[in-house]
C-alpha cells in the first residue's frame, strides 16, 4: 500500500518547517522542541480543546486558538508564548484560574512531585494568588472502583480519563456528571468502573485527581527508581515500568512502546505484583531422611538434584509453564534434550491435544514475526477462533477495538457467545461451541476473502477437534494471515526453543506415566491448579521430582529438591510475544544470590558432567503433520457441552495478594441459549451448577440470546467459582447450589 | 421503582420518532419524572437499558440539566425568577416572602409533599415581570400577595389557572406533556394576553401598520 | 417611527394560534409558492432579502442556508433553535404560543430550500403551554397535508419533530442544542467542522432562531423589495421589539429595524413618573448595557454595534433610577456561573470567581482594587473561552463599571439594598402599569 502524505509549510515562533497536512499545531511544536502548555490534550485521545492552557496566536486571528485541536494550514503563522504576547497572557490566565479551586496539597498528593498542574504552575504560575474567595471542597476521596480513587477537589475536567474510558477501553462507566463550577468525574450508584484498563486512567491524570488504592500514600516519584520492564502476565508483550524504592516494587505503569501498547496496559499487568515478594523461596530445599523439606546449600541441593536426574535420565518428564523467559526455553530445551536425553518435555500446563502440538510445530515454532498489531490495524477483516482477546490478550483487543471504531475493520469471532469484549469491537459472532467451531471456521471463508485479512487463533482452539486444521485451510485457501496467541508470556518462546513433545510425551501423558515410564519429574512454574490432570498424585507417584520455583507451591510441597529462581525484577531477560516481537529487560532489584532458571539448569549440567547449548532445536525436528482431532461425545439429558476461559482478573497465583484489583474482576456466571435454559431446567438470574467427575461450580444463571444451544458457559477458575475444567467437556448442569 | 410495560413502550414511542434512538434521552427522563416524580437510579437503569447506554453516560446527561431533579419535589414545583429582570422588580421579594411563608429554602419540600421551591433564571417572559411558574406554566405579573395565594389554594387542591395555559396540573401531569404526549390542552389558556398585544394595540390606537405589498 | 406589526399582526384574535386563523390572512400560501419557484431560488430570495439571524448573533440566513452542501446523498437537517433563555429575551415565546403556524410554515419553506426531510424544533423545557401549541400546530398542519410525505403532490417529504430540553441556557448555543439533541450533556462542540458540514448526526445541518424562521413566509409571499422596506440596508426587515423592565407597558412591540429604543419606550407609555432611565440593554443581557445618552441610537445591528454593544435578541430592557446595578450585575453574573457548562477552564472557574467578588461586592464587602480585578478576569475569560458564553458572562461588568464606578465604590462599604431600597425597584411599587 502507497501512502502519499500531502504535506505543508508552516511557521512556528518564526521557524518554518514542512509537517503532513493535518498536524495539530502542538504536534508541530513538540518537533521543534517547543513545549506548549497543555492538560486535555492527549496524541492517542480525540481533541477537546476544553482545558484551554494551550492557546497561542494564530496570525490572522484576533482571539488565541487552541494548539491542541487546530490543524497546521499551509502558511499558517503561529506564535506561542515564547513570541506572542497574546499566548503568553491567555496562558497565564488560564493557568492562574486552573489554580483558584485547586488545593494546596501537593506535599500529600501522590502526583507531587511529577504532576504536569505543578511543574506548569511552578513554572509559569504566579507566585502569589489573588484569589481570596472559598476554594470549592468536596468529601475526599471517593472510590470510582476498589482500585481507582478520585479526589474530587483536584480535578481540571480535562476529561482524558472518560475520554480514554469512552474511547479506548469501550467501558463508559465513569462521566462527567453535574455542569459548570460543579463539573465532576463520577460513577452511576449502581455500576463501578470496574474496567480491565482502569489504571491508565490514573496514569493519564494530569494532576492528582485519580490514584490507586494500592499506591496511594506509598511513595514519593522522586524516591523512585525506574527500570524499563516486560510485562510478564501475558503475550501481548507489553512495555512497562517497574518503579522500585528498597529493593520493593511501589507500582507499575505502562510504557511507551508505539507498535504494541500504544501507552496504555491492562490493570493485572499494572497491579498484579505483589506476588514478585509474597511467600517467596529464599534457599534450596532438599529432603531429608525423615521425609521433611528442609533448607539446604546450594552445593548440596544442585548435588542432591543431579544425582537423582542422573538416576532417571531419559525417563525423566520435563514441564516448565508458560512463564519462561527466551533465555529460560532454551535452557530447559537443552536441558531436558541434550542433558538428560528425554523427549518428554511441554511447556502447556492445560488442556492440549496432539492436533496443538503439530499446528504448533509446523504453523507457529520458528517463524519470523508476521501478523503485527499494526498489521490488525489495517486489515479488512479479523477472524477470532477460540479467542476472547479482552480476556485472553487486553492489548490486542484494545489494537482491535481501536481499528473497529475507525470503521476499518470488521471482526469476527467464532465463539458459543457474544462477550462484552467483542460487543465493544463493534464484532459479528460465529456462534458455535467447541465441538462445532471446526465447521464453523470452515464456512467463515467469506468475511476472510478481502486481501489483508487475519485470522487469530487462541490456545484454546486445543480443546476444539478439527479447529486448527480447519483454520490452517482456511488461511490456506483464501490467503488470510494466520496468527496463534497463547495466554502466557512465555508461551510464545517456548514453542520456539522446542518445549515441545516431538517424538515425546506431552503433559497429559507425562503426568499419566509418572512412576511408570516416567521415572523423574522436572517441574518448572507449574503448579496444581494449572493442569488438567493429577498433577498431585503424578508427583507422589514419580520417584524424584525436582521443582524449580519462586515462591512456596503444591508442587514444591512435594519435591524432593526445591531450587529458588529469580522473579522477572530480579533477573535479565526477553519475552516474546504473539507476534514474535522480542522485549529485553534488565534487572530491577539486584538481588544477592538469585539465579535464574537458566543459570540454575546451567549449574544442573555441570553437576551432571555435561553443558548447555544454544542448538536450534527446530532446524533438525521432525514435524508431525497436522491432523484433525476428532471427538466422540455424547450428550444426555441434563448435560451440556462446556465452554470455559479465564477471566483476565480471576484467582491466578500471580494475583495474589491484591485485593484492590481482585474486587474489580467479574464475577462468575453460568450462560446458557434460552433454549438450553428451558431444556436444562434452568431459570434466569437463579443458582445452578456444572459438575464433572467431582470438579464442580455453582453461579447465577445468565439467559444470553443469540448464544449456541446445547453449551454452557462459565469462567475457569473464577473467584467463587473455582471450576477447572477444559472446553469440549460434557457436563451436568442443574438448578440450585451443589 | 419498576416501569410498567406501558411505560416501556411510551419509552419506544419517543424513541421512534428519531432518526438515532439515543435522541430520545431527554424525552425519556421527562417520561421518567412523569411516573416518579423525579430521576432515581432505577429510572437511569430503565433509559439505560432502552437505549443501550451504561448507566453513567445517562447520569452525566441526567445530572446537566436542571429541570431533572434527583430527589423528589412537591406535586406542585413552584419556581421564582430571580434573574435580575424580574428579580430586581419583585422577584427577590416573591421569593423571600414565599420561603417565609412555607417554611422550606430552594430545593426543598414541604412536609406534605405539595410544594417544592426553586430560584429559576430568565423564563422568557421579562415582559410579565415578575414571573413565577407552577410546574412550568406561566404564573405571570406576580406580587408577594398573588403568589402567597396561588401556593395557598395548590397546597389546598382548589384550582389556579396559569396566566397564559391551562389549570395547572400535577408535576407528574406535565412531565408526561413534555415527554411529548398530547393532553388536549393546547387551545386553553387564550389566544395573548395584555402585555403580548401592547404593540398590536398601540398600533391600532395610533392608526401604524405594516406597508402593504406592492402589486 | 411607526409599528408594524406583520407576525403579531393577528394575535388579538381568539383563534390566532390555529391553523384556520393563520389561514385566513393567507397562511399556507407562501410554501406553495416556494414549491412552484424551486429550492435554490428560495435560498437566493432568502440571500436578497437581506434577513439576518434573530436569534442574537445576526448571521445573514440565506448565506447560513447556502453552506448545506447540495447533492451530497447525506441527510440534511433544520433544527429550529427555541431554546429561548437569554435574560431580557422575551420574543420567540410569545410568538410560538400566538402565532405557530408561521414557524411551521417557515420551516417547510426552509426545509424544501436545503433539501432537508427531517426538521427538529428544539424548544426549552419550561414551556410546557408553549410545547403544546407548537405540537398541536405541526399536527393540524399533518392533517392538513403540508407535513408528511408527498407534500401537496410536490414529491417533497417533510417530517417536524418537537423535542422539548431540560433547563440549559447554554443549549442555546447551536453545537450545544445539536449534543443535547443527540441526547447528551449540552456541551458546546469542536468547530469545525461546522453544523453545515456535519451537524445532527454527524450530517449536514441548518440551525435557525424562530423568529427568523417565521419571517420566511412573509419574504416569499410579499417579496424582496416589500421586506427591504424595512429597517436600513445592512439590518432590513422588522422585529418582534419585546420591551421590559421599568416602562408603563412592558410588551411585545413589532416594528421595522432602525427604530430607536426612545420610540419604543415611548410605545411602552416611558418610565414611571419622577423616575428617570438609569441604563438599558439593547438585547439581554450579554450585550453591553448602555446609558440614556443613546436612546436615539436606530436598533439595528451596525447602529448599536457603534454604540458599543449589540444589538443581540433585540429586546430592550429598561431600568430606572431605583435600580442597583450592583445588584443587577452580581444578579447576572451568578446566572452565568449556573449556567456555564463546565467545560472549559476560563468560563467555568471564572465565572466562579467573578460571581463570588460581586456577591460580596453586592453585600457591602471587598476593595477597591477588587473592581479592577474583575475588569482584569472578564479579560482573561472574553476571546479565550470555549464559547461565547464565557464572553457574554465578561461582558456586565467591564460596561457598568465604565459608567458606573463610584457605585461600585461605594458597594465595598455599603451593602447594595442599604443605597437602593429594593422595594422602590419593584412592579409592586408602581414601577410599571
Amino acid at each position: 500500500m502507497t501512502v502519499t502524505t500531502q504535506t505543508v509549510t508552516v511557521t512556528v515562533d518564526g521557524v518554518a518547517v514542512e509537517v503532513p497536512a493535518g498536524t495539530l499545531i502542538i504536534r508541530v511544536a513538540e518537533m521543534l522542541g517547543t513545549a506548549i502548555p497543555r492538560f486535555c490534550d492527549h496524541p492517542l485521545l480525540s481533541p477537546v480543546a476544553a482545558c484551554r492552557a494551550c492557546l497561542v496566536e494564530i496570525e490572522g486571528q484576533g482571539k488565541p486558538q487552541p494548539a491542541c485541536a487546530i490543524p497546521v494550514a499551509d502558511g499558517m503563522v503561529v506564535k506561542t508564548q515564547h513570541t506572542s504576547e497574546m499566548a503568553e497572557k491567555a496562558q497565564a490566565g488560564v493557568m492562574e484560574f486552573l489554580l483558584i479551586n485547586h488545593p494546596l496539597d501537593c506535599p500529600v498528593c501522590d502526583k507531587g512531585g511529577e504532576c504536569p498542574l505543578q511543574n506548569q504552575a511552578m513554572a509559569n504560575g504566579r507566585s502569589e494568588t489573588r484569589f481570596n474567595g472559598t476554594k470549592r471542597t468536596f468529601p475526599k476521596p471517593i472510590n470510582v472502583s476498589a482500585q481507582v480513587l478520585l479526589d474530587r477537589e483536584r480535578c481540571v475536567s480535562c476529561a482524558r480519563c472518560t475520554r480514554f474510558a469512552e474511547q479506548i477501553a469501550g467501558d463508559q462507566f465513569i462521566a462527567l456528571l453535574e455542569r459548570g463550577a460543579k463539573q465532576q468525574v463520577g460513577t452511576s450508584e449502581d455500576q463501578p468502573f470496574d474496567s480491565y484498563f482502569s489504571g491508565n486512567t490514573i496514569q493519564i491524570c494530569p494532576v492528582g485527581a485519580l490514584t490507586s488504592a494500592k499506591y496511594r500514600f506509598r511513595s514519593r516519584p522522586f524516591d523512585l527508581v525506574s527500570s524499563p520492564s516486560a510485562c510478564e502476565h501475558c503475550a501481548s508483550g507489553c512495555a512497562i515500568r517497574t518503579d522500585v524504592r528498597r529493593s520493593s516494587v511501589m507500582r507499575r505503569l505502562a510504557w511507551d512502546a508505539p507498535e504494541v501498547n500504544e501507552e496504555w496496559n491492562c490493570d493485572k499487568g499494572r497491579f498484579a505484583f505483589p506476588y514478585l515478594s509474597e511467600g517467596r523461596l529464599t534457599t534450596p530445599l532438599v529432603r531429608d531422611e525423615d521425609g521433611n523439606l528442609v533448607a539446604a546449600s546450594w552445593p548440596e541441593a544442585l548435588r542432591v538434584a543431579a544425582a537423582g536426574l542422573k538416576k532417571s535420565g531419559a525417563a525423566t518428564g520435563v514441564l516448565t509453564g508458560g512463564r519462561v523467559t527466551v533465555e529460560d526455553a532454551k535452557a530447559y530445551a537443552s536441558f531436558a534434550r541434550e542433558v538428560l536425553g528425554t523427549n518428554d518435555v511441554d511447556f502447556r500446563a492445560r488442556a492440549l491435544s496432539n492436533e496443538e502440538t503439530a499446528f504448533l510445530a509446523t504453523h507457529v515454532a520458528g517463524k519470523p514475526i508476521d501478523v503485527t498489531y499494526g498489521d490488525l490495524e489495517v486489515a479488512p477483516s479479523v477472524l477470532l477462533v477460540d479467542f476472547d482477546p479482552e480476556d485472553e490478550s487486553p492489548i490486542v483487543f484494545l489494537r482491535l477495538r481501536k481499528a473497529a471504531l475507525q470503521n476499518r475493520t470488521k471482526v469476527f469471532s467464532v465463539a458459543p457467545y457474544m462477550t462484552a469484549g467483542l460487543a465493544k469491537m463493534k464484532g459479528t459472532l460465529i456462534a458455535a461451541g467447541p465441538l462445532e467451531a471446526a465447521a464453523a471456521i470452515a464456512g467463515a471463508a467469506d468475511h476472510v476473502k478481502a486481501a489483508g485479512s487475519i485470522i487469530l487463533v487462541g490456545e484454546r482452539a486445543a480443546t476444539s477437534p478439527g479447529a486448527l486444521k480447519a483454520a490452517a485451510d482456511l488461511a490456506a485457501s483464501t490467503g488470510a494471515r494466520l496468527a496463534w496467541i497463547p495466554r502466557r508470556a512465555g508461551d510464545r518462546g517456548a514453542v520456539d526453543a522446542g518445549l515441545l513433545p516431538i517424538n515425546g510425551r506431552d503433559t497429559g501423558a507425562i503426568l499419566a506415566e509418572a512412576g511408570k515410564a516416567v521415572k523423574g519429574l522436572l517441574i518448572g512454574g507449574v503448579s496444581a491448579s494449572d493442569v488438567d490432570g493429577n498433577l498431585v498424585a503424578a508427583i507422589d507417584n514419580a520417584e524424584f521430582v525436582v521443582s524449580l520455583e519462586t515462591r512456596h507451591t503444591d508442587v514444591t510441597e512435594r519435591a524432593d529438591v526445591v531450587l529458588p529462581v529469580s522473579v522477572v525484577t530480579e533477573k535479565s531477560g526477553t519475552f516474546r510475544n504473539w507476534e514474535g516481537r522480542d522485549r529485553s529487560f534488565n534487572v530491577a532489584i539486584p538481588t544477592a544470590g538469585a539465579l535464574s532458571d537458566a543459570a540454575v539448569l546451567e549449574e544442573l549440567a555441570r553437576e551432571l558432567g555435561s553443558e548447555l547449548s544454544d542448538t536450534n532445536f527446530w532446524a533438525s525436528a521432525a514435524k508431525p503433520e497436522l491432523v484433525a482431532g476428532s471427538y466422540n461425545a455424547s450428550v444426555g439429558a441434563g448435560q451440556a457441552v462446556l465452554s470455559t476461559w479465564k477471566h483476565l482478573l480471576d484467582k491466578g497465583s500471580l494475583q495474589e495478594g491484591e485485593p484492590y484489583l481482585a474486587a474489580t474482576a467479574r464475577v462468575a456466571v453460568i450462560r446458557v441459549s434460552p433454549a438450553t435454559a428451558r431444556s436444562l431446567n434452568l431459570t434466569d438470574g437463579s443458582q445452578a451448577t456444572v459438575e464433572c467427575c467431582g470438579n464442580k461450580a455453582t453461579a447465577p444463571v445468565i439467559e444470553t440470546p443469540g448464544m449456541v444451544d446445547g453449551v454452557v458457559w462459565i469462567p475457569t477458575n473464577s473467584e467463587g467459582a473455582a471450576l477447572n475444567l477444559p472446553s469440549g467437556c460434557v457436563v451436568n448442569v442443574s438448578g440450585g447450589a451443589a | 421503582m419498576s416501569f410498567s410495560e406501558q411505560t416501556r413502550e411510551k419509552a419506544r414511542d419517543i424513541i421512534s420518532r428519531y432518526p438515532q434512538s439515543r435522541s430520545a434521552l431527554l424525552p425519556m427522563l421527562h417520561l421518567v419524572q412523569s411516573e416518579e416524580g423525579y430521576v432515581s437510579a432505577d429510572g437511569i437503569a430503565f433509559c439505560a437499558e432502552e437505549l443501550a447506554l451504561t448507566t453513567a453516560d445517562v447520569a452525566a446527561v441526567a445530572t446537566f440539566y436542571t429541570m431533572y431533579h434527583r430527589k423528589p419535589v412537591g406535586e406542585y414545583h413552584i419556581g421564582v425568577c430571580i434573574n435580575p429582570g424580574c428579580g430586581i422588580l419583585g422577584g427577590d421579594t416573591i421569593w423571600s416572602t414565599l420561603c417565609e411563608r412555607l417554611g422550606i429554602g430552594n430545593d426543598e419540600v414541604t412536609e406534605d409533599g405539595k410544594i417544592s421551591l426553586e430560584r429559576i433564571e430568565c423564563q422568557a417572559a421579562c415582559t410579565h415581570a415578575p414571573v413565577m411558574t407552577a410546574n412550568w406554566e406561566f404564573l405571570d405579573n406576580m406580587t408577594p400577595e398573588s403568589a402567597i395565594d396561588a401556593v395557598e389554594k395548590l397546597r389546598r387542591g382548589e384550582e389556579v389557572k396559569s396566566t397564559r395555559g391551562p389549570r395547572i396540573r400535577t408535576f407528574k401531569e406535565n412531565e408526561l406533556t413534555l415527554a411529548g404526549f398530547d393532553d388536549g390542552l393546547a387551545g386553553e389558556g387564550g389566544n395573548a394576553d395584555e402585555s403580548m398585544l401592547a404593540g398590536l394595540k398601540r398600533a391600532k390606537e395610533l392608526g401604524q401598520s405594516a406597508p402593504e405589498v406592492k402589486k | 417611527m411607526t409599528l408594524t406589526p406583520v407576525l403579531s399582526a393577528h394575535w388579538d384574535e381568539a383563534d390566532s394560534f390555529t391553523i384556520g386563523g393563520y389561514m385566513r390572512h393567507g397562511g399556507y400560501t407562501a410554501f406553495k409558492k416556494a414549491f412552484a419557484t424551486g429550492p435554490d431560488d428560495i435560498i437566493n430570495t432568502v440571500k436578497d432579502s437581506g434577513l439576518r439571524g434573530r436569534g442574537g448573533a445576526g448571521f445573514p440566513t440565506g448565506m447560513k442556508w447556502s453552506f448545506v452542501p447540495q447533492n451530497d446523498g447525506k441527510p440534511h437537517y433544520l433544527v429550529v433553535n427555541a431554546d429561548e433563555s437569554e435574560p431580557g429575551a422575551c420574543k420567540d415565546i410569545p410568538l410560538m404560543l400566538a402565532n405557530p403556524h408561521a414557524l411551521i410554515e417557515g420551516m417547510i419553506i426552509a426545509a424544501y430550500a436545503m433539501r432537508c426531510n427531517h426538521a427538529f424544533i428544539y424548544l426549552r423545557g419550561e414551556v410546557p403551554h408553549v410545547f403544546r401549541r407548537v405540537n398541536a400546530a405541526i399536527r393540524e398542519a399533518y392533517t392538513a397535508g403540508y407535513l408528511g410525505k408527498n407534500i401537496m403532490g410536490s414529491g417533497f417529504d417533510l417530517e417536524i419533530v418537537l423535542h422539548a430540553g431540560a433547563g440549559a441556557y447554554i443549549c442555546g448555543e447551536e453545537t450545544a442544542l445539536l449534543d443535547s439533541l443527540e441526547g447528551r450533556r449540552g456541551q458546546p462542540r469542536l468547530k469545525p467542522p461546522f453544523p453545515a458540514v456535519a451537524g445532527l448526526y454527524a450530517s449536514p445541518s441548518c440551525v435557525n432562531n424562530v423568529e427568523t424562521i417565521a419571517n420566511i413566509p412573509y419574504i416569499v409571499n410579499n417579496g424582496v423589495e416589500w421586506f427591504r422596506s424595512f429597517g436600513t440596508e445592512k439590518s432590513p426587515g422588522f422585529k418582534l421589539f419585546a420591551v421590559s423592565g421599568h416602562v408603563k407597558n412592558p410588551g411585545i412591540y413589532e416594528a421595522p429595524l432602525g427604530i430607536t429604543a426612545r420610540e419604543l419606550i415611548e410605545h411602552a407609555g416611558g418610565v414611571r413618573d419622577g423616575h428617570e432611565i438609569k441604563f438599558w440593554l439593547p438585547g439581554g443581557s450579554s450585550v453591553p448595557m448602555l446609558t440614556p445618552d443613546l436612546l436615539d441610537t436606530p436598533m439595528t445591528y451596525e447602529d448599536i454595534a457603534a454604540a458599543g454593544s449589540m444589538l443581540g435578541t433585540g429586546t430592550p430592557m429598561v431600568f430606572d433610577d431605583s435600580t442597583s446595578v450592583v445588584r443587577a450585575v452580581a444578579g447576572w453574573l451568578a446566572f452565568y456561573k449556573h449556567e456555564s457548562c463546565g467545560k472549559c477552564t476560563p468560563c467555568r472557574e471564572g465565572t466562579y470567581w467573578i460571581s463570588d467578588l460581586l456577591h460580596r461586592l453586592e453585600n457591602g464587602e471587598g476593595q477597591e482594587s477588587d473592581l479592577d480585578k474583575i475588569v482584569e478576569l472578564c479579560a482573561q475569560i472574553s476571546g479565550r473561552s470555549f464559547c461565547a458564553l464565557g464572553d457574554a458572562a465578561s461582558t456586565p461588568f467591564p460596561a457598568a463599571i465604565k459608567h458606573f464606578r463610584d457605585e461600585f465604590v461605594t458597594a465595598t462599604s455599603t451593602p447594595a439594598n442599604d443605597s437602593f431600597d429594593p422595594f422602590a425597584a419593584t412592579v409592586f411599587a408602581g414601577a410599571t402599569r
